[in-house]
């Protein structure tokens, strides 16, 4: 009889197709809008029409009584049960709903609960709401002048001034940029933008009043921390607290925060008995969660005459809205922006942050980018590129120059960082390589003679992700570990428990992927299951890419305390010693014996029917992994852009991306990550923007107006990769779902910038819309 | 004829083959009537002004924004929606498509995107390239920067035009040399 082939174990490298798609292409997900209890009731909520108003009155009275409407929730009735304010991520606290004063337009001012989603609708007009205006405050820089009207009376600071944050040597970083032969200066603004995930927040909240336990199912990218939160604030002990982030769509930083309306649903849901529904409309979901960005960056770059950098000084204002309710580590007010840095060998630096309040909705979230690193890297790509211009070298020359070697790592960053690992030229060339990049600057210099704009623009980022390590990182004082239970089953099947939470990044599939490689079981054979706190270990989710690197690292670790223990079973089976055997072909082999070996299978049985005395029975292991450091993924960018002289618009015609995401588990996911992760870099570079004029007036709060990018802007992308593992990481993965969006957007700036720099233009800010660039081709006088 | 938003209708649809006849609101959206009233969650809501396309499901064979719709507008129509594709136990070529070529993420704007791509290839068995991504210019995709729903669009399109159709990705099997830590 011929032998059994192998089983093909899939493990990393393999472009394993995913395992969530055949429920998302049939229509089978689970959304939250798809959860449907009985007797469930409907929640909407009525909006303030003004950025700044004191509430005289509100009359609930027409709404009560309108057909299927049970219950209207106000702030006063919040008050009474001391859930008027809650706290915020960041320390800060925000209103749940307002008892008589709104901060923001389309603040949450009451919520109505009806029997249908039909008559809560209706039912909010009904409510009447009288408001006496106040002056708002738009501009965070008039924010802070004396004077200024107050955003948040409730402070003891009277200020609308939040908190300061440095990092660097202030005073060595002046004397550098006093003795550098160069020193560029630019005003960079990185506007306020909104995630836009396809599925709009909501959560359904439902109250067992005989067990006495709360169901909430949230779209939610961290479960357990909300659980905690939740239990904290309500006094409701944690274990009858069920929190369920069910199928997801779309995360990227917008579902981390508490928004009032999921804490409505619940109180709802605790007085009435009865299921609470609450989904978002669109419009809400712009106009009222969390943004992102609205950094006003201030930056100074020294070199010397040879290009060689000196210093580098940022101060920025951060326009925070009206509450601190970013999702940062706790130390951390303005994120990781002290990576600003970015891939080069800064010998001097110094950053300073201000947060500021202004009548906008509140946040600081993230934007598909780990904790204000876009900003980061927005900043000191611009600035290569201005020192470049200044010096009239070539921009991947100046890089070259001064990135930090491959040698030199683990690299100190001046601003206290240490990289674990990289290959920055090697990306860079790789970049210039595909992309063609001296022809491409020979096809420029003929199109600038026949007055055609075209430019090349190079972004080479450094990332930062993977939070974090327990001595720095915490949420709220709950350490940023994660964790992952493997339970093999004694037929060597398995289910793996995660404490982060997919929504769309395919961890259903990678992470069996990783049980597969370390314990060679068949993808097929494993389940990963998350997003329920009544079973998933407790978890800080998913956000900042951090999955792979710290509950990525958990389920390799817990994998490898399985090994640990099937190898005393397989020396049991075998009769030898654990020091006679050896892990080859993911079975234990007797040294020297090959033909004498257990696959993880045979010995999952043996653990269950065939254990030694002495030896507990089963084969399962829960790790809580405490990463001892962040990782650092890099790339390099190189965009090619064409500008229409008579419309002002921007045409991205080539964007090459090479990535170094360290140990790639599924090329084809890292792929379809970067695909995404560059469209929402190209989307704040040309299109999305939230602004708001001086009454406080939302602009971009429909997708009428707020403009993500569809099939048509889009270009087709070309990606390919460095792989540099990273050292400390028990497989060598670094993270990857925010690369491209940090990385890109720079490039695209960068490329029209250098199609305009022979006209003097050395910076354009974003969004890169055809009326602005129109503007400045009229000004240049080149607009035809 | 006018009639008042909350009146009464009695619409009878065909929704994926099978007759329903409902007494329903006026003013009731057909997407609501599709997951509300008839359970069929796979449609999505994504926004209210008729952008996303996450709501896109096939009347009478054409391609419709579902949000936009009142359900007495499709009173004697055909209604496909996604949960129409399969048909015994076996995936439609563009459901197929989408697996293969890594054509969703989270997997919310699936749905709609394979209604308008069916529309699409029902009218234009080969699509180029720029035909296809104008045919889904309607359907907002936040995860996958299109790249992947365009090559899953192709690889419909050539299994429904009886070739067998090549996908991009590698073969779920095939090795990567790559170092590992």
């Amino acid at each position: 009889m011929e032998p059994e082939a192998p089983p093909v174990i899939r493990g990393f490298g393999h472009s394993v197709r995913r395992k969530e798609d055949p429920r998302f292409i049939r229509g089978q997900g689970n959304y939250i809008d798809d959860i449907k209890l009985p007797g469930m009731l409907y929640m909407d909520i009525v909006r303030s029409p003004y950025a700044h108003a004191t509430i005289k009155r509100i009359d609930t009275s027409a709404a009560l009584k309108a057909p299927g409407v049970v219950a209207v929730i106000t702030g006063q009735d919040l008050a009474a049960a001391g859930l008027a304010w809650m706290p915020t991520l960041m320390s800060d606290t925000q209103m749940v709903l307002p008892t008589d004063h709104v901060v923001y337009q389309s603040q949450e001012v009451a919520a109505v609960l009806a029997e249908t989603r039909y008559a809560a609708a209706d039912a909010i007009t009904l409510v009447d709401v009288e408001y006496a205006p106040l002056e708002p405050v738009i501009d965070p820089f008039q924010a802070l002048e004396a004077g200024s009207p107050l955003v948040r009376p409730d402070k003891d600071t009277k200020s609308n001034h939040i908190w300061h944050w440095e990092v660097g040597d202030r005073a060595a970083t002046q004397t550098a940029i006093d003795n550098a032969d160069v020193v560029v200066t630019e005003d960079i603004y990185i506007p306020r933008i909104h995630v836009a995930s396809i599925e709009t927040c909501g959560c359904v909240a439902s109250y067992d009043r005989v067990s006495g336990k709360l169901t909430v199912w949230m779209t939610t990218q961290a479960p357990h921390a909300i659980r905690t939160v939740f239990s904290l604030v309500s006094k409701i002990p944690e274990h009858k607290i069920r929190i369920i982030s069910p199928d997801i769509g779309g995360g990227f930083g917008g579902k981390v925060p508490v928004y009032p309306g999921y804490v409505c649903a619940v109180v709802a849901a605790l007085t009435t008995g009865l299921p609470v529904k609450w989904i978002e409309d669109r419009s809400e979901n712009l106009q009222a969660d969390s943004f992102a960005r609205d950094y006003h960056i201030h930056a100074e770059l020294a070199a010397d005459k040879t290009g060689k950098m000196q210093a580098l000084r940022i101060k920025t204002i951060a326009d925070h809205g009206a509450a601190d309710a970013a999702a940062n580590p706790s130390k951390f007010p303005a994120g990781l922006f002290s990576i600003v840095t970015g891939s080069y060998d800064m010998p001097m630096a110094h950053v300073e942050v201000d947060g500021v309040y202004t009548n906008k909705p509140p946040g600081g979230v993230a934007y598909r980018c780990s904790f204000r690193v876009t900003e980061a890297v927005h900043a000191i790509e611009r600035m290569v590129d201005c020192l470049a211009l200044k010096l009239d070298m070539d921009p991947a020359e100046l890089r070259m120059k001064n990135f930090i070697q491959p040698e030199q790592f683990p690299y100190k960053s001046v601003l206290g960082w240490e990289y674990d690992s990289g290959n920055y030229p090697a990306a860079l060339t790789k970049a210039l390589d595909k992309i063609g990049y001296a022809e491409l600057r020979t096809e420029q210099l003929e199109k600038r003679a026949r007055g055609e704009l075209m430019g090349i623009g190079i972004s080479t980022f450094t990332e930062i992700v993977g939070a974090g390590p327990s001595d720095t990182f915490d949420i709220l004082g709950i350490k940023m570990f994660d964790s992952a239970e493997i339970r093999i089953h004694p037929t060597g099947s398995a289910v793996v428990r995660i404490g982060v939470q997919t929504q769309g990044q395919g961890h259903e599939t990678t992470f069996a992927q990783i049980v597969a490689e370390e314990l060679g079981l068949t993808v097929e054979n494993i389940d990963v299951e998350h997003g329920d706190t009544d079973t998933a270990p407790y978890g800080l989710g998913t956000y900042a890419s951090r999955s792979t690197p710290t509950a990525g690292a958990a389920t390799a670790m817990a994998a490898r305390k399985i090994r640990e223990k099937a190898s005393h079973l397989a020396a049991h089976l075998l009769e030898c010693s654990v020091d006679d055997l050896e892990w080859i072909d993911h079975q234990f082999q007797v040294k020297g014996a090959p033909e004498r070996s257990k696959s993880m299978t045979e010995l999952a049985f043996a653990a269950y029917t065939n254990h030694p005395r002495g030896m507990e029975a089963g084969l399962e292991a829960v790790c809580y992994y405490d990463p001892p450091n962040l990782t650092f993924p890099f790339g390099a960018y190189i965009a090619v852009v064409d500008i229409d002289r008579g419309t002002g618009e921007v045409k991205v015609r080539r964007f090459v991306a090479i990535d170094d995401c360290g140990t790639v588990i599924n090329p084809m996911i890292v792929e379809g990550q970067i695909h995404g992760g560059l469209t929402m870099g190209l989307a704040p570079a040309l299109y999305e923007q939230i602004w708001y004029d001086p009454q406080g007036n939302m602009h971009g709060g429909t997708l009428m107006d707020y403009l993500v990018p569809t099939s048509m802007e889009t270009p087709s992308w070309e990606t390919d990769r460095t792989v540099t593992p990273s050292p400390h990481h028990p497989f060598g993965a670094k993270g990857v779902g925010e690369s491209a969006t940090v990385g890109a957007p720079p490039a695209i700036v960068n490329a029209v910038v250098d199609a305009l720099s022979h006209l003097g233009v050395t910076h354009v800010e974003i969004p890169m819309t055809p009326p602005r660039i129109w503007k400045i081709l009229q000004d240049k006088g080149v607009a035809l | 004829m006018s009639v008042e938003p909350q009146a009464t209708c009695t619409v009878t649809l065909r929704v994926n083959g099978t007759e329903f006849t409902s007494a329903v609101e006026a003013r009731l959206l057909l997407v609501h009537f599709i997951r509300e009233n008839l359970d069929l969650t796979g449609t999505h809501i994504g926004c209210d002004t008729s952008n996303c396309g996450a709501c896109t499901v096939l009347l009478n064979g054409e391609a419709v924004k579902s949000c936009t719709l009142l359900t007495i507008q499709a009173d004697g129509g055909e209604v496909e929606t996604v949960e129409g594709l399969e048909q015994n136990s076996v995936l439609h070529a563009l459901q197929e498509g989408f697996f293969q070529e890594h054509g969703l993420q989270c997997g919310f704007c699936t749905p709609g995107m394979l209604m308008s791509a069916k529309a699409l290839l029902a009218a234009n068995p080969s699509p180029t390239e720029a035909e296809i991504r104008r045919g889904i210019s309607g359907n907002l995709c936040r995860c996958t920067g299109y790249v992947n729903i365009v090559k899953a669009i192709q690889y419909g399109a050539a299994t429904l035009r009886g070739e067998t159709a090549v996908g991009t990705q590698a073969p779920s099997t095939k090795e990567l040399s790559q170092s590992h830590a």
